[in-house]
């Protein structure tokens, strides 16, 4: 091991940290600070107003939306440790990347992969400068966990597809610009007549109609396609070689799932400190309702497990691979335990915790927000693949065990 | 930081190497049923010591290596997947870190450079009842002239029986329970007044009971300071709770590994048992719970190395994370083999029985969520 280039490295990357922090703070608006939440909650939609348009533009000119992208798609051209280090010190310094969405974390990623010069040339620099938001058109009605059992078809008709049916739980698609898209492109076999399409939401014939939730809240809609005509050039790959492709996206999808914040909506404290202030404390200073106490330690310290299990993938990436299947593995460890921390918070909060409508005299703004989350986040063991589908893949790919002959 | 160093990985490589040569679960097999008095083969402890596995923690300057505690966890992990039986931590880890930490330049020299070689093997003396309980500490040391007269027993000494010398934990004053008044103590086996007995636990290793009656011993016995020692006895049964966790994490791997292999080649119903679903997903959150799990004995190893401040929550967890998952990964490992894994012809016992033994050793999983809970201020 060569430990003088090491500390070098170390020394370089830390001075940029500081210039990185240090940019971040001279430019994020003030007005922004405390905007985080409201931000994720309208995601994908671009919020209003002069400050977000500002730290939008400062961002997009200095290609730090996608740090890690070429200079020529509008990204900042840095290697992967120095980008690593822009997007972690938005979070330092209390900002956040304004351009993040489905763009940033699913299609770019495999477009750098999987498109060609001209896709990439104009679908990555629109993302990295913040000018088109994009949803994810994959589930269907009848193809949730079978994924591969979609049927909305696009039929070859000589300079275009023409698309028609449906997609379900369509993520941000009531403000999307453009989708990508899993269509039928050969109904004979099954992920082997699968293509992966990008569609211009504006085209006619797309119509979004949304779906309210237990939460209240209506962050997807389902999608009609109905004779929508998709140019032959938004086709990326090869045709009926899309099912490669949409696995590669759901291993970047997995992986931002696992490093999302949206999930820490509502009350942020540490368990003990929320159980002490709502249950009160017996002689010793302990959570007065012991049985309780022992539920709490025993999530808090696998919570810290998972945080170290994070890390410990986070350093077994640094090299510059992407995601593996091991993103599975963190996927279900993730959302079982974020959601044991939802379901404690209601406990917690006892009748307190069951609120619904505005926050008020009754019901504190931290209450309400648990309640929705702790519905939302149901979802986590659902989307981008359920607990039962990862495990599959655990079993199949990373154990080698078979399927049966 | 939580990666191997390059050190660290050539260590496990040879470690690796050297049971797969030397000591397979086999090797094991041969010394349970030759029922040995010490419950561990001499010329296997031998190997190992001239591997320098006995000095890993201990300074170059009395005969080791200084590796630190990350990489003795390395090769525990190791043996621990094959089982075997050998006097490193009580001796090589428990002992020597006391001894490092708190012994007096005499008391350094005369017993690490042995036990960096092996000729001599130290046990810690703890335990004085069924339960892993350092807080109510009750054997007596009256002070007698400048020295000290001990008085109590001792229970569960893991290695106990092949001890040349043990690290004892008494009380020079105060209550059981009390913080102040622990003292350790250096104490040669042959002493007057020491007796000790052999106790059979379901591990097949070397375990005993002490009784002390009247053992008489000079101020140079006493290991740090007097009366205050409890900040170093805490030091030491952190670094050996963490090795028995790193030992816990390859019992686990292997316990894991074979179960898997055993789904690839087992048939029923015209099928591979590991192609039916429900054992599938079994087998999932099983590798998902160990993937958990490692890391936190990874880092508290790394944390000892450091000398961090969150030392002791660190190790709590990880002991908490490796009884848990030890507990866990050798009950399916039975499950899963079925009526195979009832058979003491079959390995799967061993891993079941010595993951029960771990698993009391050092602490439950219910005392170290508690002291994380106290550390942590809930």
């Amino acid at each position: 091991m060569n430990v003088m280039v090491d500390v070098e490295d170390t020394r370089r990357l830390e001075a940029f940290r500081a210039e990185a922090e240090a940019w971040i703070k001279a430019n994020f608006p003030e007005s922004l600070k405390s905007k985080l939440e409201e931000y994720y909650q309208n995601m994908p939609r671009y919020p209003d107003g002069p400050d977000w348009a500002l730290w939008k533009e400062r961002v997009r000119d200095k290609g730090w939306g996608t740090p890690g992208w070429p200079r020529d798609y509008g990204g900042g051209g840095l290697p992967t440790p120095e980008a690593r280090i822009v997007l972690q010190a938005f979070t330092d310094c209390s900002a956040f990347n304004p351009m993040i969405g489905m763009g940033t974390s699913l299609l770019g990623p495999t477009l750098l992969e999987y498109g060609n010069e001209e896709q990439k040339k104009l679908h990555l620099t629109r993302v990295s400068r913040g000018e088109v938001r994009w949803c994810q058109g994959y589930s269907e009605p009848g193809a949730g966990s079978d994924l591969a059992g979609l049927q909305t078809k696009a039929e070859d008709k000589g300079d275009h597809y023409l698309v028609n049916g449906q997609k379900i739980w369509t993520s941000g698609s009531r403000f999307a610009d453009w989708c990508f898209c899993l269509v039928r492109t050969d109904p004979k076999v099954k992920q082997d007549g699968i293509s992966f399409l990008l569609i211009d939401m504006k085209t006619p014939g797309v119509e979004v109609r949304p779906i309210r939730t237990i939460s209240g809240e209506s962050p997807f809609s389902e999608v009609f396609f109905t004779d929508v005509v998709v140019p032959k050039e938004n086709l990326v790959g090869k045709l009926n070689k899309g099912w490669t492709i949409a696995k590669r996206l759901l291993q970047f999808e997995r992986n931002a799932t696992n490093t999302a914040r949206r999930q820490l909506a509502g009350d942020t404290r540490p368990l003990d400190v929320v159980a002490k202030e709502y249950i009160g404390t017996d002689e010793k200073g302990r959570i007065a309702d012991p049985d309780l106490r022992q539920r709490i330690i025993k999530h808090m310290m696998e919570f810290r497990s998972l945080k170290l299990m994070q890390q410990r993938m986070l350093d077994e990436t640094k090299a510059g691979q992407g995601p593996s299947e091991f993103t599975s593995v963190a996927k279900n460890a993730r959302a079982r335990i974020q959601q044991e921390r939802e379901e404690l918070l209601v406990e917690i909060f006892g009748q307190q915790g069951l609120g619904w409508g505005a926050a008020g005299d009754q019901f504190k703004q931290e209450e309400i927000d648990t309640t929705r989350a702790f519905f939302s986040n149901k979802a986590m063991t659902i989307f981008s693949g359920t607990t039962e589908v990862q495990n599959n893949i655990i079993a199949k790919r990373m154990l080698g065990l078979l399927d049966h002959q | 930081m939580s990666l191997l160093t390059e050190e660290q990985v050539m260590l496990r490589d040879s470690a690796r190497g050297w049971v797969k040569a030397n000591a397979p679960v086999s090797a094991f097999r041969r010394m349970r049923d030759s029922e040995n008095p010490k419950s561990f083969d001499e010329a296997t402890f031998k190997s190992i010591a001239e591997m320098g596995w006995t000095g890993v923690v201990i300074p170059e300057a009395y005969g080791g290596s200084e590796f630190g505690y990350r990489s003795i966890g390395v090769v525990l992990e190791e043996l621990g997947r094959n089982v075997v039986a050998a006097p490193l931590i009580g001796s090589a880890v428990g002992a020597a870190s006391a001894l490092v930490l708190g012994g007096t330049e005499a008391q350094k020299k005369a017993w690490l450079p042995k036990i960096a070689e092996g000729t001599a093997i130290a046990a810690l003396a703890i335990d004085e009842g069924p339960r892993y309980a350092p807080d109510k500490i009750a054997l007596a040391a009256k002070k007698k002239g400048k020295g000290y007269t001990l008085s109590g027993s001792k229970t569960f000494v893991m290695e106990g029986m092949a001890a040349d010398v043990f690290v004892v934990a008494a009380r020079t004053s105060g209550k059981p329970g009390t913080e102040k008044g622990i003292t350790l103590f250096l104490i040669p086996a042959d002493a007057t007044g020491l007796s000790r007995k052999g106790r059979s636990l379901i591990d097949s290793r070397g375990y005993a009971d002490l009784t002390f009656e009247g053992v008489e011993v000079g101020a140079d016995a006493v290991i740090g300071q007097a009366d205050a020692g409890k900040a170093l006895l805490d030091k030491v049964l952190d670094r050996a709770t963490a090795a028995v966790a790193a030992e816990q994490m390859g019992l686990a791997q292997q316990a894991f590994d074979t179960t898997i292999e055993y789904m690839k080649t087992r048939v029923q119903f015209g099928q591979l048992i590991g192609s039916f679903q429900a054992l599938q997903h079994r087998a999932a959150y099983l590798f998902t719970a160990m993937q958990l799990a490692r890391p936190t004995v990874d880092e508290a190893l790394q944390a000892i190395d450091e000398d961090r401040d969150e030392v002791p929550e660190l190790v709590s967890l990880a002991k908490a994370a490796a009884n848990d998952f030890i507990n866990y990964a050798t009950r399916e490992m039975i499950q899963l083999h079925g009526g195979i894994g009832m058979t003491d012809a079959h390995d799967a016992g061993f891993y079941l029985k010595r993951a029960r033994v771990l698993e009391a050793a050092f602490g439950s999983s219910a005392y170290h969520r508690e002291r994380y809970a106290k550390i942590i201020g809930m």
